[in-house]
């Protein structure tokens, strides 16, 4: 299965939606938002009287859980190690084409024009203005040929090449001070990296994988690719990257999967 | 957690069969296992290893995924903490010296013997025969190797030199923590048959069981010379 299942009601988009789409689809979208409403009433009466049956879905006790996944956060920052290597590969292990990971399947990705494309930049940076393709493609390259870990268990090696995003940060005069770097993408999904990550040598801004640019389920213009974090953290079709002081709130951790969830 | 008490394992007179620690952490273990076992179904079945089995979503622990990861990162603390102090527990109080060592290959396999045969006795609850002191010698060392290869699982970058443990593939060190698991659930399925066949034991890891002299106890070493307060 490559898909994860996600708990319906609990994921809001928080910016970096196109909002014609909202308006396309308001009906909808009031539709979903009632039906969440009307579940989660019923869970929460079912609950008074199944006390002691609650293994997690939403209440209290995922309340708690969540706090403990925090904890979890801190404990990964703590161990996390700055210059420590992942392991790299030959360019014989690579697997063509990647597998893909995403919360829709492969023929629902909306491929993104290049030609208009932009990388939108904000927060705590000097230099805030956008960059094209072609500028990302003339910066200094590096490969990265890792291992992709994806948070249901399966992996894949995979060759990547683009912008090392310490370099990126720093030609953009972002304040590495910072504690975190959200990610905006194409299709409303969002990501966030510690700083810590986000200096790894092995953080990159990818726009090739296997000496070809990108194809378009694997992120096609620009996708962040680290080797230090799980699949879903390495956020594809970047529109615009934020540096803050704000924990960012992530697609994932939303519904319920760890923030820094680190390898 | 009750503080190690030299008296009621080594010094004293007589102790417990299951001093108040050893109950504790049994039964924190216990249900660490019931977390973790549960919560590890619901991850395995997002993504499975072997393409026949599946465990029912009925007995896994978690909605979702989310939850079932939820669920596990947090009983790994209990299950870890609880696992080292009980290790330290029993090397330093001498309990794992006393109750599970030596183990003869001989008496082993003449255990087996009997209890196929249905002869084996167990009127002395102190006493280990070779087929318990092998089969708990071995689930401890089991959940050993389940918390370094789930810890292995959980950060393969930042552990990288645990993922050479495993000949640094990924999949391997899946297929060593699903194995682990299942070892465990065999030996829970014996362990709580066992113990409801003879149901003293099971008290006797409630109540602790009969008063036991410590310096007479069969297989014990010498009480210290000393105390080591």
């Amino acid at each position: 299965m490559t898909k994860i299942k996600r708990f319906p009601s609990l994921f809001r988009p928080h910016g970096g939606v196109d909002q014609s789409v909202f308006e396309q689809n308001k009906g909808l979208v009031e539709l979903i938002g009632r039906r969440g409403l009307f579940r989660g009433t019923l869970s929460l009466g079912a609950l008074t009287m199944l006390t002691g049956c609650d293994w997690g879905d939403g209440g209290s006790v995922e309340q708690a859980l969540r706090a403990v996944s925090r904890w979890n956060d801190l404990v990964q920052a703590a161990i996390f190690r700055p210059d420590h290597l992942a392991p790299t590969f030959t360019a014989a292990e690579v697997v063509k084409p990647p597998r893909f990971n995403a919360h829709y399947d492969v023929e629902d990705v909306k491929p993104v024009d290049g030609r208009t494309w932009k990388l939108e930049v904000s927060g705590l940076v000097n230099d805030k203005r956008s960059w094209s393709i072609a500028e990302m493609m003339s910066l200094p390259q590096q490969e990265l040929i890792i291992r992709h870990i994806c948070v249901e268990g399966w992996d894949y090696i995979g060759q990547w090449s683009g912008v090392n995003f310490r370099q990126f940060l720093e030609r953009i005069g972002a304040d590495l001070r910072a504690r975190y770097i959200a990610f905006r993408c194409a299709d409303g999904y969002t990501e966030a990296l510690d700083m810590a990550t986000a200096l790894h040598p092995q953080t990159i801004l990818a726009t090739k994988y296997a000496g070809e640019p990108l194809p378009d389920p694997f992120g096609y213009p620009l996708r962040l690719r680290t080797s230090t974090k799980l699949g879903f953290k390495n956020a594809k079709w970047l529109t615009a990257i934020e540096v803050t002081n704000t924990r960012p709130r992530t697609y994932y951790s939303d519904q319920g999967f760890n923030w820094f969830s680190g390898i | 957690m009750t503080a190690i008490s030299p008296e009621t394992e080594t010094g004293g007179a007589s102790s417990r069969l299951h001093p108040l620690p050893v109950r504790l952490m049994h039964w924190v273990n216990a249900v660490a296992m019931f977390i973790m076992i549960g919560s590890g179904w619901k991850i395995y079945n997002d993504e499975v290893i072997f393409g026949w089995l599946h465990f029912p979503e009925a007995l896994a622990i978690g909605k979702w995924a989310q939850h079932g990861l939820l669920w596990h990162f947090f009983g790994m603390w209990i299950f870890a903490i609880n696992g080292l102090l009980y290790l330290a527990y029993g090397i330093f109080s001498g309990r794992f010296r006393r109750k599970l060592w030596p183990i003869s290959p001989r008496e082993l396999i003449s255990t087996v013997g009997a209890a196929l045969r249905f002869k084996l006795g167990h009127d002395d609850l102190t006493h280990y025969n070779a087929v318990q002191k092998s089969l708990y010698v071995g689930v401890i060392l089991i959940g050993v190797v389940s918390v370094i290869s789930g810890l292995t699982l959980w950060k393969p970058v930042q552990f990288s030199e645990l993922l050479a443990l495993f000949g640094n593939d990924f999949q391997t060190v899946r297929l060593v923590h699903f194995l682990c698991m299942a070892a465990i659930c065999g030996f829970v399925v014996v362990h709580v048959a066992l113990a409801l066949l003879v149901p003293k034991t099971l008290i006797a890891m409630i109540t602790g069981g009969p008063r036991v002299p410590s310096a007479q106890m069969p297989g014990s070493s010498p009480p210290e010379p000393t105390g080591r307060s």
